[in-house]
């Protein structure tokens, strides 16, 4: 995807090439001071650092499917304190909205009956889970974890582009890239006043900890279930488990009986509270879901109905990720909250309906489509750096089925100093900020991951299609 | 009619078992055309039955088992006095919008070929009552009952491309033309008095619902090629077979299993025989 033509908003030097943010000076000041070569032996440190610790992920689809180092770039990307505060007030209220309307879903359906979101888009969608229906989910609470996506368009311009209220991965980078970055430059966080990130695994486990279920009594015993060695973010999984000093099982450990689940120890069954799944719907229980797995737990879904284990997150938010469903969600943030949306979505039109269908036929080479279902930046057309092959194998599939497609127009993401063969020049970069919605409160980290393209003018940034990431800080103004 | 029933799963392993825990889906609800006279579930080893119900409101019991066991049984009684509606669901627990019934699920996903067929069947009829029967006639004509041409997990396409199934597919195909023609439709599983006087029965049957406006859900028996009389016992109803299924287990240990089913069905003329 490259970008509209327009000048993108700089987050180093605003809207004019020769502008400054003053975010930014001490940082512009240090890359004026390190010559080239220096900069290149801390970012060949930072790659050794990581293959190190062995952060790898595997691309899906790819011929060797050989894991693959995400490549980091050492020019941190800041946040003002002021900006970081109307993120955290759009980042609550959507996480809030995205918690009613799953509660609502999936028990009185006031939303549908108001018309806010029609019927079928609920009830034919596969990720709106039957079994889910009048299960009272411990404390309310669906989605304890999700990595938002932000991007920026603008000073003040902030849109969400997905909720990603399954699970969201990346969060290890967040704190491997921090860590890192403290080693290569503490001459910078010397001269800066950097939010910590390392408060999230505290945060998380205190999220965790919130949310179990009502008899569970004194300290609860929380796991984290990986589908195990194979699965692309393994290494997030084993890190977090270790972060967080909790056990990382696989559904071979647990066992569920008399609706509890237990983990096999050494010292005989362990009653297990929480359960941090990193594991899809599909596969976390044999006798309810794909009778084929051998990933997940039997009798899970029989010990969540009895309320005597809480999932987080729960099942049946995949939902709320469908890109139709996304849709909506200016308008579901008026209907539970009664507030305007202080994030706003990025621009959608809904090939279900049929004007928004002829319009995105006609628009094709100007616009983004994407399957209502998909992620990862996996089968979309990016209409302005297709092929005209491309685009008319597009038409048909949307032609055929046309409820499976969203369209977006291609949006001037923000740009960042990144530092690339030629030197030090801007890439577009989005933001995954990591919040965490507990019994008790909504904690959300300073910063998040930024991904960033690494391709001059690209607008991709997803690390399955050659992104990099950043350390983002969140600096008092 | 009156209906006794008499139906034991029997499962041998190799080896002892450790543990088990195994779904049920073995009672039927009353509805208007079945009242339950009595009904039993249990089990011939030390396990624990908790009774429950499925979203979709069908009544569970998830069964408990700890091992070592190598031989287990399950077996189920009843007594159920049966009416004859016309096929029309009456007085049954629903859960969901008939609408929820037309989403496909990878049992009853039709491909290409059953694409066509359903389109042939349905050719220019415009009333879905109608509709639902040629689909029903359809079927029962031209799909052969065979036993050994699919097993449990074969889909309406796999069945459909051979032209041979047992009930669970002619319903799976029957459910995938219909809800691919826009008609709510769902699987049922269940028991059935056979008209030829036979009790001992080799699987429990099955069959489909379709919504119908005005009507609401109605049964249609596409390996009978008629619709569910006094002679049907309605047990669950769920998207698909896996939904409904009767059980679905998981268990540690027991290496090679092998599975027996015992299944007598019989009307009241017939209960000296059984």
């Amino acid at each position: 995807m490259t970008g509209t033509g327009a000048t993108p908003f700089d987050e180093m030097h605003g809207d004019t090439p020769d502008g400054m943010r003053g975010l930014y000076g001490k940082v512009k000041l240090w890359l004026e001071q390190t010559p080239p070569e220096t900069l290149a032996a801390r970012r060949a440190q930072a790659e050794l650092f990581f293959r190190r610790i062995g952060i790898t992920f595997a691309v899906y689809g790819e011929a060797d499917a050989a894991e693959r180092l995400i490549p980091f770039d050492i020019i941190p990307r800041i946040i003002s304190r002021s900006e970081w505060g109307l993120l955290e007030r759009g980042l609550k209220q959507r996480v809030q909205t995205l918690n009613a309307f799953l509660t609502d879903i999936y028990s009185g359906q006031e939303c549908l009956k108001a018309g806010v979101v029609p019927h079928d888009l609920i009830f034919s969608n596969p990720q709106y889970r039957l079994e889910m229906a009048g299960l009272a989910v411990p404390h309310g609470v669906f989605v304890h974890i999700s990595g938002v996506d932000i991007v920026r368009t603008g000073e003040r311009e902030f849109h969400v582009l997905e909720d990603n209220a399954r699970t969201p991965s990346g969060v290890s980078y967040m704190l491997e890239n921090r860590e890192v970055m403290m080693r290569l430059a503490p001459e910078l966080f010397a001269s800066h006043h950097v939010a910590p990130v390392e408060t999230y695994t505290d945060a998380l486990l205190a999220t965790l900890r919130s949310v179990a279920p009502r008899g569970a009594d004194g300290e609860p015993t929380i796991v984290l279930l990986t589908p195990g060695r194979y699965n692309s973010a393994f290494y997030e999984h084993s890190f977090l488990a270790d972060k967080l000093g909790i056990e990382l099982v696989e559904g071979s450990d647990l066992f569920v009986r008399d609706d509890r689940v237990y983990m096999r120890t050494t010292d005989g069954p362990q009653r297990v509270d929480v359960i941090y799944r990193r594991l899809d719907d599909d596969f976390i229980d044999p006798l309810v879901f794909n009778p084929g797995s051998m990933l997940g737990v039997a009798g899970l879904m029989s010990a969540y109905a009895a309320g005597n284990v809480t999932l987080a997150n729960a099942v049946g938010t995949g939902i709320s990720d469908d890109k139709a469903v996304y849709s909506y969600m200016p308008d579901l943030v008026r209907f539970y909250t009664g507030d305007e949306p202080i994030l706003q979505n990025v621009e959608t039109w809904r090939c279900r309906e049929a004007p928004s269908l002829s319009y995105v036929l006609d628009h094709l080479p100007d616009l983004v489509v994407k399957e209502v279902g998909g992620s990862g930046g996996y089968g979309m057309l990016i209409g302005p750096t297709a092929s005209r092959a491309e685009i008319e194998a597009f038409r048909a599939k949307l032609i055929h089925a046309p409820d499976q497609f969203i369209a977006q127009p291609t949006l001037a993401l923000s740009t960042c100093p990144t530092f690339v063969a030629q030197g030090v020049a801007p890439r577009h970069v989005d933001l995954r900020p990591f919040v965490l919605t507990g019994a008790d409160q909504v904690r959300i980290t300073p910063g998040g991951l930024s991904r960033v393209a690494l391709r001059e003018g690209s607008l991709v940034v997803n690390s399955s299609q050659g992104g990099g990431t950043k350390d983002t800080w969140v600096l008092d103004d | 009619m009156r209906i006794r029933i008499h139906h034991t799963t029997q499962y041998s392993y190799d080896r002892p078992i450790t543990s088990a825990v195994q779904v049920l889906r073995l009672t039927p609800r009353p509805n208007d055309a079945q009242h339950i006279a009595r009904w039993r579930v249990e089990t011939d080893i030390d396990g624990r039955l908790k009774a429950g119900e499925d979203s979709l409101g069908n009544l569970i019991h998830t069964l408990y088992i700890d091992g070592p066991v190598q031989r287990l049984r399950l077996m189920v009684s009843g007594e159920v006095e049966t009416a004859d509606t016309g096929g029309v669901l009456v007085g049954a627990v629903e859960r969901f919008a008939p609408h929820v019934f037309l989403r496909d699920t990878p049992l009853t996903l039709p491909d290409e070929s059953l694409r066509d067929y359903a389109r042939q069947v349905a050719g220019a009829t415009t009333d879905r009552l109608q509709l639902l029967h040629d689909l029903l006639g359809a079927v029962h004509r031209d799909m052969t009952f065979c036993t050994d041409a699919t097993e449990a997990g074969s889909s309406a396409a796999d069945a459909f491309a051979q032209r041979r199934g047992v009930c669970q597919d002619l319903a799976h195909i029957f459910i995938a033309a219909a809800r691919f023609l826009g008609v709510p439709a769902r699987y049922v599983s269940g028991h059935l008095v056979r008209d030829d006087g036979a009790i001992e029965q080799e699987a429990a049957h099955a069959w489909a619902e379709a919504h119908v406006e005005g009507l609401g859900w109605v049964g249609f028996d596409p390996a009978n090629g008629d619709c569910p009389s006094e002679r049907h016992v309605r047990v669950a109803a769920a998207l698909d077979y896996l939904g409904a299924a009767p059980v679905r287990g998981s268990r540690f240990g027991g290496g090679r299993e092998e599975m027996e089913v015992f299944l007598s069905v019989a009307a009241e003329h017939n209960w000296r025989n059984q």
